[in-house]
């Protein structure tokens, strides 16, 4: 119980910050990419702001032994620098920079009447769905064991 | 830039890294947006609620900030529905396989010093800068 109000509540600053920082003005996040054009920075500040805080906290809290409310620390020990990080990202560096929305500003919308997030996040549901799906019936062949760390890595990172 | 762009931009950056750490420190979780969301589709009994309750959490911040400040974001009027819809496509596609978001891989990988999400935010904060030059300046689609 205190586990998910901690979730809501953590969730609640994220979406207000998210909200405060300008990220869900898709007009703003493109004149930030748009480095040719009148080029907004502010939006430095936001992964700078958020960067510094997780810089320091991070530290403190990854030496605990364990959570607060829960027992472990669900963290990737994935290292790799692989194809599919970068094709990966690559592919979301696209899509971020068609629109100017990335996942959590597009669910925070739901709380406006912006008809644009519901082009928009059900396209992001399929495309993210369609992937975990794949990967999840797409268990590697015995012969190919050598792949198999890989695709175990991949398979409970949850990192973003 | 003056005070009233960028003080904003800082402030609510430092509410993002605080609610990712309040989300490690108290659950154990990376707040990484992109991941909470696609994996409550695959979540097993016991592994759903928290994801849903923070993605609840999320859209009633922004609706408290929105309830507070009027500054909710219109829809652009000359920005077409089926780039959104490519644009949604290939966002959820590539935080999946490439497993974070900015969140993700941003905030929390930066956080966690891990070289991965380096890699991973460098790429796509690159790859978005080409491709918003090509649509706007190349292609000429206004938003």
């Amino acid at each position: 119980m205190k586990r998910n109000i901690a979730s809501a509540l953590a969730g609640m600053v994220f979406g207000f910050g998210l909200a405060l920082a300008g990220m869900t003005h898709p007009e703003k996040v493109l004149g930030f990419l748009d480095v040719a054009g009148t080029w907004d920075a502010s939006l430095l500040f936001v992964l700078g702001g958020a960067v510094c805080v997780t810089l320091i906290t991070f530290r403190f809290i990854l030496k605990l032994h364990k959570p607060l409310l829960a027992e472990q620390f669900v963290i990737t020990k994935d290292v790799q620098i692989d194809r599919p990080l970068i094709v990966g990202a690559a592919l979301f560096g696209v899509g971020w920079g068609i629109s100017g929305y990335c996942p959590g500003p597009a669910v925070a919308l739901i709380a406006t009447p912006n008809w644009e997030l519901w082009a928009f996040l059900p396209a992001a549901i399929v495309g993210g769905v369609a992937e975990k799906y794949f990967a999840f019936h797409h268990t590697p062949e015995p012969e190919i064991k050598q792949d198999a760390a890989i695709v175990e890595n991949a398979s409970e990172s949850s990192c973003g | 830039m003056t005070l009233t762009s960028f003080l904003p931009a800082l402030i609510g950056g430092i509410l993002i890294g605080t609610a990712a750490s309040l989300l490690l420190w108290l659950n154990g979780r990376l707040a990484g947006i992109s991941g909470i969301l696609w994996r409550s589709f695959f979540a097993k009994p016991g592994d759903a609620l928290w994801r849903v309750l923070f993605l609840i959490g999320v859209v009633a911040g922004a609706a408290l900030y929105y309830g507070m400040f009027n500054d909710a974001p219109v829809a652009r009027e000359h920005f077409p529905a089926w780039l959104l819809i490519l644009s949604g496509l290939l966002v959820g596609y590539g935080t999946s396989l490439g497993n974070g978001c900015t969140s993700g891989h941003g905030v929390c990988g930066l956080g966690r010093l891990s070289l991965r999400s380096l890699v991973a935010t460098v790429i796509f904060l690159s790859v978005a800068i080409v491709t918003t030059f090509m649509v706007r300046h190349i292609f000429g689609v206004l938003s």
